[in-house]
């Protein structure tokens, strides 16, 4: 009875390693696993995730089934000699420090490219676009024929940001209001807007596409409805939906009644102009 | 080693030991309603406060998990009717709003880390088993003590009162981010909700200040003779570190949230940018910054968060030893763990902070030491199952409990490596990958932690033991549901699926994560449904549990000397400490294990020469 009951337990911790194997052997048959990613530096992510995957995926396995097997082969009922007196071993300890320590340090030194490369070595160039989060909606600004933001020229658009494939794009990332957080789950990019702050995000896009832009920080109760659209396509077709956003925007707003328009766009513009 | 048995010398490192009689019983004999309030509800008593706290906290925690479950409602059925809870907050016919689905979450995390993690370690098992554990007859400063309690009722009237006043409860997370915190045009919850999370806030801090005040001193002055540093429980290490952490870290937020209050109240901009327009609302005070409540936050609540472990881990520590009747693997390593986690703690904040805007560079040196905090982690998992490890486990409901706190932390410490990795967390930052991590340390970790030390020390708070069947099963279906809520959260992480959200599926790339969503709402049910029976065994046993001797699980911590429950001023003798808390199995002695106040046993004092 004894016996069994300390199958019963043992068997109970061997389920952890096993089903949580499972669990993530079995995800990406659902779906359930990272999207697809159309970015440049996206597989560099990927990679380490996996990397990380794998090597915690070991030790998790290693760690529980130890477990498992002392539970299983120590408990009372078994008679199995005496209790071991031991108050630790310091050969031991030095070496579950160093090996641990090691490959913390490798992990932490293997990933600074990759980091340095997404958020440090910002490319020199204009920016593409200004996005700026607003309750609850992604506010954009192209610069106009003049190259340059913050010229009366500018394009405003709202939610519907597109961008050229094969080539670095700047984003000049702003917030009006409070924090928001511009995802991109399929180029994974995230980076935060705060109020009072202009941030760079960087990119290149490798495939043509239509994706989420999801806001990822808490920003109120319309947070969760904080959606924009991606659509990345080649270059000739980006200049070309430019033209015609630009064409719209004038046949809406006449050239000489240019200000006023401006001033009646709410305070995203004024704040941008400043 | 420090466990050795030694005599004389030991003593005389002991220190002081107050009178009993400096805070007499109150008489019986006066009967009246003065001595009713003074002893068990003004109570000065560490015992009856420990008590207290407990109580207390276990009621919150079931207000945190009625929360918790409507929140899971609306994650896995957005915009259903919620049942029960949906009518008692009759909003648009049992349908919750996005605004309230915010508040929820709010109040969750604040529930649950300020009035139940927080106090359940240190204000209830601190409290209890600080001076059982020393060998004290009660706190230092006992008026103090109680004062630390009490100090919890207002930050609760607060943080419940919320909910009823214009707008509702705050509403910008756990976090309280500004300016969505700070700018009453935010948010709903923006106004005087916040305001009373922060008096709230500032309660529950003066109350941790109180405590961890007394329990350093209490530990560091009060020991019973003999008992030196290195002869102290795990237990009481990790509650003086604790409390060591608290006292450096908590002053940190008590000032931001002035601050906060002052942004709010009084018009400062410590955290409001220049010409941020709200809602729009032109902000009449600006020159702030929003990241610096960023960092003062994390500075205190980065260390907070081991504040919610550390004492976890102690007791796991000293329960692994009792019922694997072995000796802790590695004392002295164990304890300079604790010491390395509550020393790196303090510089390892920003890494909530990767994706905020905060110098990139910066987030370099945060990654190395965050990924340097995972060693000492790991370290204690090590020694724990080189504990058990040629042991005679017996499966006691609180053994059960304590390793599958081991079991869990090993996931959580893991998961922690991800988030750590600065390009991984680019992706994983603020999804359920991160609401994973923190229910792995926190529920399945402390949280079963903490119910390992109910079975355990509950004989000696109530004179009886919890019912081991109903105990087992309670255990059993824990585990199960809290595997099937929380570990399936890692891959929902892995596909991005952000925290926060009301309803999520209306993205392409999260539209068909209901179904999985739905079954963590079950279990989560099934899961909350379970500690029915942990209600029913811990009242019927208080009355109707088998009655416990002083020592019913052949313990050696000086606690099992003392009568269960122990009377006012604890020991009915002056406890004597001739060795380390850990000598079970010692090889020559007839008993398996040798009391902490155990007169010195020749073959036990050749064991320990030969151990060296
Ligand atoms: C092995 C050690 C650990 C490492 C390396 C680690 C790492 C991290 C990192 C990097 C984050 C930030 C993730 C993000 O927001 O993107 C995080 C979040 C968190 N960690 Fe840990 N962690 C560890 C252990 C713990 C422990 C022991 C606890 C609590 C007992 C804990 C509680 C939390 C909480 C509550 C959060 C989320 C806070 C929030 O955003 O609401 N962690 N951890
Ligand atoms: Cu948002
Ligand atoms: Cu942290």
């Amino acid at each position: 009875m004894k016996r069994l009951s300390a199958l019963f337990w043992s068997l109970l911790f061997l389920a952890v390693p096993v089903l949580g194997v499972a669990t993530f052997a079995v995800a990406p048959a659902y779906d359930i696993w990272l999207p697809k990613d159309v970015s440049e530096h996206g597989p560099a992510v990927d990679g380490l995730f996996y990397f990380i995957l794998w090597l915690t995926g070991a030790v998790f396995i290693a760690t529980e089934g130890v477990l498992f097997w002392f539970i299983w082969k120590y408990d009372e009922s078994k008679s199995n000699g005496g209790v071991k007196y031991v108050h630790g071993s310091h050969t031991l300890e030095v070496v579950w420090t160093i090996i641990p320590a090691a490959v913390l340090l490798f992990i932490s030194i293997y990933q600074m490219n990759t980091w340095a490369d997404v958020k440090m070595r910002r490319p020199d160039m204009a920016p593409t676009v200004e996005v700026i989060g607003r309750q609850f909606e992604w506010r954009l600004r192209y610069p106009g024929k003049d190259g340059m933001l913050g010229t009366p020229d500018d394009l405003h658009l709202v939610n519907d940001l597109h961008l050229p494939i094969d080539e670095d794009v700047l984003i000049q990332l702003k917030s009006m209001d409070v924090l928001h957080s511009f995802f991109l789950p399929n180029v994974r990019i995230k980076q935060d807007a705060v109020p009072g702050m202009k941030i760079p995000v960087w990119f290149k896009a490798r495939e043509e596409g239509v994706f989420d832009i999801v806001c990822a920080e808490l920003c109120g109760w319309g947070h969760y409805k904080m959606k924009g659209r991606v659509t990345f396509e080649t270059r000739e077709s980006f200049d070309r939906w430019l033209e015609q956003k630009y064409a719209e925007q004038e046949a809406t707003q006449p050239a000489d009644s240019e200000s006023a328009a401006v001033a009646k766009l709410s305070p995203a513009s004024l704040l941008a102009r400043r | 080693m420090s466990t050795a048995d030694t005599t004389a010398a030991g003593i005389e490192h002991g220190t002081h030991v107050s009178e009993t009689a400096a805070h007499p019983q109150p008489s019986p004999s006066k009967g009246s309603l003065s001595t009713f309030l003074s002893t068990y509800v003004f109570s000065k008593d560490h015992k009856v406060i420990g008590l207290q706290f407990l109580f207390s906290t276990l009621l919150w925690f079931l207000v945190g998990g009625l929360l918790a479950l409507a929140v899971r409602w609306q994650v896995a059925w957005p915009w259903s009717d919620v049942p029960v809870l949906g009518k008692l907050f009759a909003q648009q016919g049992g349908q919750m709003s996005p605004e309230f689905y915010t508040m929820l979450f709010t109040m969750h995390a604040t529930v649950m880390i300020f009035l139940v993690i927080i106090p359940v370690l240190a204000g209830a098992f601190g409290n209890f088993l600080i001076p059982l554990m020393i060998g004290a007859d009660d706190m230092a400063f006992p008026t103090l003590n109680m004062l630390s309690y009490w100090f919890m009722w207002p930050a609760f009237a607060a943080f419940s009162a919320s909910f009823f006043v214009e707008g509702g409860a705050a509403s910008s997370g756990w976090t309280s981010y500004p300016t969505l915190a700070t700018n009453v045009n935010a948010a709903p919850g923006s106004g005087w909700g916040q305001t009373l999370w922060l008096v709230g806030l500032t309660f529950v801090g003066v109350s941790s200040m109180l405590g961890s005040v007394n329990y350093m001193t209490t530990i560091i002055l009060m020991r019973a003779p003999g008992m030196t540093m290195f002869r102290l429980p795990m237990t009481i290490w990790a509650m003086f570190i604790t409390a060591v952490l608290q006292a450096f870290a908590l002053p940190v937020l008590t000032a931001a949230g002035f601050m906060q209050l002052f942004d709010r109240t009084l018009g400062t901009g410590f955290f409001t940018p220049e010409g941020n327009i709200v809602n729009n609302a032109v902000a009449t005070a600006g020159g702030g910054q929003p990241l610096l409540w960023q960092h003062l936050f994390w500075f205190y609540s980065h260390p907070a968060v081991y504040i919610m472990i550390l004492p976890a881990m102690g007791m796991v520590s000293d329960i692994l030893t009792c019922f694997a009747r072995k000796p802790l693997f590695g004392y002295r390593p164990m304890v300079y763990s604790v010491a390395g986690i509550a020393g790196l703690g303090f510089i390892v904040w920003g890494h909530h902070m990767f994706m905020s805007g905060m110098n990139p560079a910066l987030g370099v040196t945060f990654m190395v030491s965050t990924m340097m905090i995972a060693l000492p982690s790991a370290v204690k998992t090590f020694n724990w199952l080189g504990t058990i490890w040629g042991g005679k486990i017996q499966f006691t409901t609180s053994m059960l409990f304590a390793l599958s706190f081991v079991s869990m932390f090993i996931i959580g410490g893991l998961s922690g490596i991800f988030m750590a990795a600065t390009p991984v967390d680019i992706f994983i930052h603020d999804t359920y990958f991160i609401v994973a991590h923190f229910h792995y340390v926190l529920f399945a970790g402390t949280a079963m932690g903490v119910w390992a030390a109910i079975y355990f020390w509950f004989p000696k708070m109530f004179g009886r033991t919890m019912n081991e069947f109903w105990g087992k099963v309670h255990f059993f279906l824990t585990f199960i549901f809290l595997n099937g809520t929380f570990f399936t959260m890692h891959i929902l992480g892995a596909v991005g699926f952000p925290r926060r959200l009301a309803d999520a599926y209306h993205y392409e790339t999260f539209h068909h994560l209901q179904p999985l969503n739905a079954f963590m709402t079950y279990c989560a049910i099934g899961m909350v449904a379970t500690q029915i029976i942990f209600a029913v065994n811990f009242f019927w046993s208080m009355f109707f549990g088998p009655v416990a001797g002083r020592n019913p699980w052949n313990a050696n911590t000086l606690e099992w000397t003392a009568p269960s429950p122990p009377g006012h001023g604890n020991f009915d003798y002056q406890p004597v400490v001739y060795r380390g808390p850990y000598e079970y199995s010692v090889p020559g002695v007839e008993q398996d294990h040798l009391m902490q106040t155990d007169p010195p046993h020749p073959a036990a004092a050749a064991a320990a020469a030969a151990a060296h």
